[in-house]
């Protein structure tokens, strides 16, 4: 990626980053109690990953296919509550066995 | 004392923050960036969801207000977080302690420092901290490195790997706790119609699209759903 591009997203990126976390820290010294923010605040993170899993995950591969593939598996292997190395490791190898799969002869 | 406790606690972090980078490296070289800019990526933000979204601004060549809008709302947990932490600080972490390890707080980080029962010193936060960063940034090496020499059927294949393990942070969760099933299901939904509808696809960036699906979604649920209890990270 050209450098001109990288450094300047990177600043405003490493900046917002740091001062999310720093200016809180340095100026609250008190608790969050109203059950809105802190829901909203709890809710966050859940949303935000659920947001850029979908539909991002079947477009991840060379294929919609394979990658369709690897995210049943993921959703089978998170819903029994494997650890996120297992549940990686189990939809990596589905989708690369999906993907040798597709380029047999037959498809 | 504090420091060595700290680094001992630090270690299963380290190494569980070592695959989730790996990941992240392969997906930011096929993102378009150098071994070395995911490597400082990584480094500089110690972050996961909020440097995915990063590097998919910086490879659609974003604007700036953009990645700061971004980072500012995935990133805002850590400021729930960092308030809770505030409680726990001793008087090591005066203002200049607080600014030497703000950039330390992350989900896993957080969940250890809190669940101590006695307060939080500065080095007990430098200890913590050493293991998580060296595996989060080595890992970001690997992943990187693995990225741009292994051949693209396989890296295909592993690129998918990180968002498996955005849907093991999730859907766990979201087994136990309705509200946040429900804000997740309104997300994707959202998401979905964000990533298919042309008239939205064509004006508004991927970045953008899932800060207004996640606000919208949080703030769904926030309304709607309000919590009590402490948050545990």
């Amino acid at each position: 990626m050209d450098n001109s591009v990288f450094f300047p997203l990177l600043i405003v990126m490493v900046l917002t980053t740091y001062l999310v976390r720093a200016v809180p820290f340095v100026l609250f010294r008190k608790k969050i109690t109203n059950p809105h923010v802190r829901a909203f605040f709890n809710y966050i993170p859940y949303a935000v990953l659920s947001a850029m899993t979908f539909p991002a995950i079947l477009y991840s591969t060379g294929s919609v296919i394979a990658s369709a593939a690897g995210l049943i598996c993921a959703l089978v292997l998170a819903w029994r509550g494997k650890s996120l190395l297992i549940v990686a490791i189990g939809t990596c190898l589905t989708a690369f066995l999906a993907s040798l799969v597709l380029m047999l002869p037959i498809f | 004392m504090d420091f060595r406790r700290g680094f001992h606690d630090g270690l299963a972090i380290g190494l569980g923050y070592l695959s989730v980078s790996f990941s992240f490296g392969i997906l930011a070289v096929r993102m378009g960036l150098s071994w070395w800019q995911a490597v400082i990526v990584s480094f500089a933000n110690l972050t996961s969801a909020g440097q995915v979204a990063g590097i998919g601004i910086m490879s659609a060549s974003g604007g700036l207000i953009e990645m700061m809008v971004s980072q500012l709302v995935i990133n805002m947990r850590y400021s729930l977080m960092s308030i809770s932490l505030s409680q726990k600080a001793d008087s090591s972490l005066n203002t200049a302690g607080r600014f030497m390890t703000a950039h330390f707080i992350t989900d896993e980080i957080f969940g250890v420092a809190y669940s101590r029962p006695e307060k939080l010193s500065r080095s007990h936060m430098f200890g913590i901290a050493v293991l998580p960063v060296i595996g989060w940034t080595s890992g970001t090496l690997l992943g990187a490195v693995c990225g741009a020499i292994l051949p693209a059927i396989i890296t295909e294949a592993l690129t998918i790997g990180i968002y498996g393990m955005f849907v093991a942070i999730v859907l766990p969760v979201s087994r136990k706790d309705k509200a946040v099933m429900t804000v997740s299901i309104i997300a994707v939904v959202l998401s979905v119609i964000f990533f298919y509808v042309p008239a939205l696809k064509d004006n508004i960036s991927s970045g953008f699209a899932v800060i207004i699906c996640s606000v919208i979604a949080a703030g769904a649920g926030a309304v709607f759903m309000p919590k009590e209890e402490e948050i545990n990270g």
